[in-house]
């Protein structure tokens, strides 16, 4: 079970496995997405990932900023990255920090020659650049070379039913094939923290678990709003979910029964030694979390959705599931997998799992997902406070 | 109702709500325990669209609510078997603004 010889990646200097080969155009900051957009359109084979941050941020908030960049840059999907930046200071930080992962890099800052000299020159780079990453080979790969992520959206109580539990056989079936899972979603996990914590592997697992959810629940508990109507949201209330806790039950259904390995911040890379699952401190909003997910070196994605979300990511390839057969009737189009016979009892778990290992099969070796087919790249970074 | 697929599902047995797998009118409703298998029938009292809940048992004001076999809230009404159970009539346990 463990070794899928017909699985098929791409091994990067690093020793990450990815499933794309994207060459990624990556602005340091929202001034610098206009060169960035253009560059994409002069070699269309390229991909731009403008975004709307990287100017007057300081402290954690920064930190997080040049992580998240950077760690998109070395994400196993990305064969090479052209940088642009309005100054070269953090131009040059982003691209050094790319560059640790061996692949090819190139930083040009706009100060000094303006948008047009920029995109020509970044084109040139780009145009070598994507050439030389065509000619890089598929070779065989595993579950237990690469990192999975889970998150779900847009959940009603088919997802604790049906997408969340086939999501759980997928996890552990990574897990146990040697392979590294991530999950998420802080705020999501109240009123069932406590199993979350009882599967944490260790007491230091456990304290640095209880500390990252506790800081979080101060932070928004400082802001006196106490997530009325924000948690759950009007699309899961609509979806028959009525409380936070009813949420978190499904959500949780969705992380396998493995032990909790590890507890990463936002955007950190688990410990390529300690192989398992890990829990991220992330927002619950999907484009936050698996940009997040994405930046930590995730190459494959697991969204078990009820009411329907229709997210993806632009380096990520983002898997949505659904149990409820009205979403699959209306928003058929975004669905990868659709597991509504559990709810008619047609098939059980196990089964369930097969299906969906068999979509991620398909989408490790090179079959487009619905929101890569529909051009869903959301990439939205995760602001700690306001900018200076 | 042809065939065995069931009209709700419970996640386990002993949980005070069941989830509507289709949209549901009042009237005499069967379904089946997700784990253990045990099969239910109910009078539901009201409509219940798909993924929504009602009561498996009758549940009194400020009782928990059990679903997955854990708490995922409160009552804030007393609750007949086979009424429809959502914000109007439970509320989270953890967040004691939670709509109510």
């Amino acid at each position: 079970m463990a070794i899928k010889p017909r699985l098929t990646g791409y091994r990067r200097p690093d020793g990450m496995v990815g499933i794309r080969n994207h060459v990624v155009i990556l602005p340091v900051d929202d001034l610098s997405n206009a060169a960035a957009e253009a560059v994409s359109k002069v070699v269309p084979g390229t991909m731009a990932l403008p975004h709307a941050y990287g100017r007057l941020q300081f402290g954690a908030d920064l930190e997080l900023t040049f992580q998240t960049l950077i760690g998109t840059g070395k994400n196993p999907n990305v064969a090479a990255v052209i940088v642009i930046g309005i100054e070269p200071n953090w131009t040059n930080k982003v691209v050094e920090g790319i560059k640790l992962s061996g692949k090819p890099v190139f930083g040009i800052a706009i100060e000094g020659q303006g948008d047009l000299k920029v995109i020509e020159q970044a084109s040139r780079v780009a145009q070598a650049f994507l050439q030389d990453a065509s000619e890089i080979e598929r070779e065989p790969v595993q579950y237990g070379d690469m990192i999975l992520s889970i998150k779900c959206g847009e959940s009603d109580t088919t997802s604790g039913l049906g997408a969340c539990p086939t999501t759980s056989e997928a996890v552990d079936r990574w897990v146990e094939a040697g392979g590294t899972v991530f999950f998420g979603e802080t705020s999501e996990l109240t009123g069932g923290e406590y199993l979350i914590a009882d599967r944490c592997i260790d007491d230091a697992c456990r304290l640095a678990f209880q500390t990252t959810y506790d800081k979080y629940m101060e932070v928004i508990e400082s802001t006196g709003a106490n997530l009325l109507g924000s948690q759950p949201t009007q699309g899961n209330i609509a979806g028959g979910l009525s409380t936070i806790e009813e949420k978190a039950m499904g959500n949780i259904a969705k992380t396998g029964s493995v032990p909790v390995v590890g507890v990463l911040a936002p955007a950190q890379e688990p410990d390529k030694n300690k192989p398992g699952l890990y829990f991220m401190d992330t927002s619950s909003a999907a484009a936050e979390c698996i940009t997040l997910m994405a930046a930590a070196g995730a190459a494959i994605h697991l969204f078990p959705t009820g009411q329907g979300n229709v997210i993806g990511n632009p380096i990520e390839p983002v898997i949505k599931l659904t149990a409820n057969p009205k979403t699959v009737a209306t928003m058929g189009e975004h669905i990868d997998l659709d597991v509504s016979g559990l709810l008619r009892l047609d098939y059980e778990l196990p089964e369930a799992g097969d299906r969906l290992m068999t979509v991620i099969d398909r989408t490790i070796n090179g079959r487009l997902t619905a929101a890569e087919s529909l051009g869903h790249r959301e990439f939205t970074f995760t602001k700690l406070y306001i900018s200076a | 109702m042809a065939g065995s697929a069931p009209q709700f599902l419970l996640h386990h047995d002993g949980d005070s709500v069941a989830v509507a797998v289709m949209d549901l009118l009042p009237g005499s409703v069967n379904g089946a325990a997700l784990k253990g298998g045990t099969k239910y029938t109910f009078d539901l009292l009201a409509a219940c669209p798909l993924g929504h809940k009602f009561a498996a048992v009758e549940i009194k004001n400020g009782e928990d609510i059990i679903k997955y076999g854990v708490r995922v809230g409160v009552a804030t009404a007393d609750i007949k078997v086979g009424e429809y159970v959502h914000v109007h009539n439970m509320r989270s346990a953890r967040w004691q603004l939670s709509r109510a």
